[in-house]
């Protein structure tokens, strides 16, 4: 395999007392939408910022794109693009405004930055929009504009802190068709997000929580590997039936959803589901209880022990 | 007695947040402060020591009783002696003393004769100063007895009937471009990073400097027609003459203009908030009024606060642009100024540059 899009080994960020990212080794191949899953604070942001070169990191070393950070940071920005949490670009200028000015930043020349951005406009549905001050739009219109900024000088990598937040499902959607369509064109991406079914559209995924890697994997491998076996049941008094179920050694945790209890029962235990049985004869009398398959969340909860939810 | 509780609510928050807020804290605590004890001792209406010139022809004991006599007053110091009047007239002009005393070598025969016995060139331009010496002039040589007539004769240059207007509105220049240009520089990087467009921006391949002279350019232009508006009011309302080439003066105020922009620029490298960049502007504001020689002769503040002013780009500009607009003074004579703010701008625009990290941390 050639050399990955970005490599880090103990990369370590400090503020203070507090570990904002611990340890962290990373080596996420070219040509992949990797993500960073957890919640906030977890290190996502900072881990992002330092890849960039917008911090310096506490310790560990970094390459992205074979690029040593932070000694080659500028060299390293002409072949990234960025889009960040909030949105960037300037509200009182118009669509078409905002890219031109990105364009000459990046040192495009006038007939090539006109020909890029009326394609950017085709591909992110902005031609109607194109005389709007970027103000005005909606969130779904300022995320494509802005992922269409960080596009236009046709990066090789990509990265994306938590580019949905404020955005509809809808919305998010579409968005990854476009993510998609990128990764297709070559370009490498880079993600943080706090959604599990964004989680789930990445190829690659690596679970941080206080600044330290719990897992990663492709979300497949994850669900697979996770150690736990997924029970749902349905049964009268589901509150009750968590607490007693939470003091148990076997269960990892219990989630009510609706009128069902997702309960991670941990793989040492080899019938879950006599398990249950077993130790909670009186409530379970009658009720109904499935092994299913395991998503995310699930892996989620068990990489972080349940102490925190996205 | 709910709204006196609400009233408390707001009052006990709002002193909480005014004690975290050093800024504002500071200007509480500073600006009387300052106010007090510096421009106490600066403002000062009653001029001394105005750097004279002395073209004394007659050199004889009678002349230098009478400049002894006027140097006692210490009203003016004769800071050079010079051979002819031309010189004097060019030392006035370049702005190295205020006036200049011409005693002429038959001053013994002037005085049996009750005619004047020397003549003053003052710099009108500043009427505090020129009614100084006008009441310099008129001290009798013998104060026992009262005899005005057969003194001292005093010749007003560039502005003859004392309008006031005529040297406030070249310093005004001074103050409004000083005011408005800081303040939108001041704000201009801080603004960026409050509506996050700094982080996108120091992900882009742009350069601080690069950054910071784009920043400064439409601000010249901005700068540009408020000198327009001021020079035409001054022009048709009040009067004032424009006595200097209009190249001279555009050169001396795109100097200033810049200094001033990029001491604005400075600020928003040091300012968090857009409202800090503001209180920042008003501490260099109130100096660059009081402090500048726009209100209070330069000369007759004490040397702390002199020295003070000449850090401000408003006290070059306020010498050079008097000199170009009320004494038809060239850059060249007034080079020492004029290589100040050019000195400035480059320096100011090197700290910004360097103070501007394309990083977060």
């Amino acid at each position: 395999m050639s050399e990955p899009a970005i490599y880090t080994r103990g990369l370590s960020r400090r503020f203070g007392e507090l570990v904002a990212v611990d340890q962290l080794d990373l080596a996420i191949p070219v040509g992949t939408i990797y993500g960073f899953l957890g919640p906030n604070g977890s290190g996502k942001s900072t881990c992002i910022r330092m890849l960039t070169g917008l911090l310096l990191p506490s310790a560990g070393e970094i390459a992205v794109l074979g690029l040593k950070i932070p000694g080659q940071a500028e060299a390293l920005r002409r072949r990234v693009g960025y889009m960040t949490q909030k949105f960037s670009l300037y509200d009182d200028l118009s669509v078409r405004e905002n890219l031109v000015f990105v364009g000459q930043i990046y040192g495009l020349g006038a007939k090539a930055v006109r020909d890029r951005i009326r394609e950017l406009l085709g591909i992110y549905q902005l031609e109607a929009l194109a005389g709007r001050y970027a103000g005005t739009l909606s969130g779904g219109q300022k995320q494509r504009l802005a992922l269409a900024a960080a596009t236009l000088h046709r990066p090789d990598l990509l990265f994306l802190d938590e580019p949905t937040s404020a955005v509809d499902p809808e919305n998010r959607r579409e968005f990854w068709e476009k993510l998609f369509d990128l990764c297709e064109g070559g370009t490498s991406i880079l993600v943080s997000t706090h959604y599990m079914d964004e989680a789930e559209r990445c190829h690659g995924l690596a679970i941080l929580e206080n600044g330290v890697k719990r897992a990663d994997g492709s979300p497949e491998q994850l669900m697979t590997d996770m150690g736990v076996s997924v029970l749902e049941v349905a049964a009268p008094g589901l509150r009750e039936l968590k607490t007693r179920l939470l003091a148990l050694d076997g269960i990892r945790s219990a989630a009510q959803l609706g009128l069902r209890l997702r309960v991670l029962v941990a793989a040492q235990v080899a019938d879950p589901v006599g398990y249950l049985r077993q130790y909670l004869p009186e409530l379970l009398t009658g009720a109904e209880i499935n092994r299913v398959r395991p998503n995310l969340e699930d892996v989620f909860v068990s990489c972080t022990g349940g102490r925190e939810r996205p | 007695m709910n709204s006196l509780r609400r009233i408390q609510a707001v009052m006990v928050k709002e002193f909480r947040q005014l004690s975290r807020d050093r800024l504002t804290f500071a200007m509480v605590v500073m600006v009387p402060l300052i106010q007090l004890l510096l421009f106490g001792y600066a403002i000062n209406t009653k001029v001394r020591d105005i750097p004279v010139a002395l073209v004394d022809q007659a050199a004889t004991g009678q002349s230098r009783e009478l400049v002894a006599r006027l140097e006692a007053s210490q009203l003016v110091t004769f800071s050079e002696r010079l051979a002819h009047p031309r010189d004097a007239e060019t030392a006035i002009v370049t702005g190295r003393v205020r006036a200049a005393l011409i005693l002429p070598a038959d001053l013994e025969r002037r005085r049996q004769d009750g005619r004047p016995r020397g003549q003053w060139l003052v710099d009108g331009s500043d009427t505090l100063i020129a009614s100084a010496i006008l009441q310099l002039a008129n001290l009798p040589e013998d104060p026992r007895q009262i005899r005005p007539q057969g003194n001292l004769e005093v010749t007003l240059l560039f502005n003859p009937e004392r309008r006031a207007a005529v040297n406030i509105i070249p310093g005004l220049i001074g103050v409004i471009l000083t005011m408005t240009m800081v303040l939108f520089t001041a704000s201009a990087i801080v603004r960026e990073r409050e509506r996050g467009n700094l982080e996108l921006l120091i992900t882009t391949p742009v350069r601080p400097m690069e950054l910071m002279v784009g920043k400064i350019i439409p601000y010249i232009f901005a700068g540009l027609v408020q000198l327009v508006i001021i020079l035409g009011l001054g022009y048709f309302i009040f009067a004032v003459p424009l006595n200097g080439s209009p190249l001279q003066l555009l050169l001396a105020t795109l100097l200033f203009i810049a200094a001033s922009l990029v001491l604005g620029l400075v600020i928003s490298t040091l300012a968090k908030s857009q409202l800090q960049a503001m209180q920042m502007t008003v501490f260099v504001l109130i100096p660059s009024i009081l402090l500048s020689g726009f209100m209070f002769p330069f000369d007759g503040m004490p040397v702390a606060a002199q020295w003070l002013a000449e850090g401000l780009p408003a006290t070059h500009y306020m010498r050079l642009a008097r000199g170009i607009l009320l004494r038809d003074a060239d850059l060249q004579a007034l080079a020492p100024d004029a290589l100040w703010l050019g000195g400035f701008t480059l320096l100011g625009l090197g700290v910004a540059a360097r103070r501007f990290r394309k990083r977060l941390d």
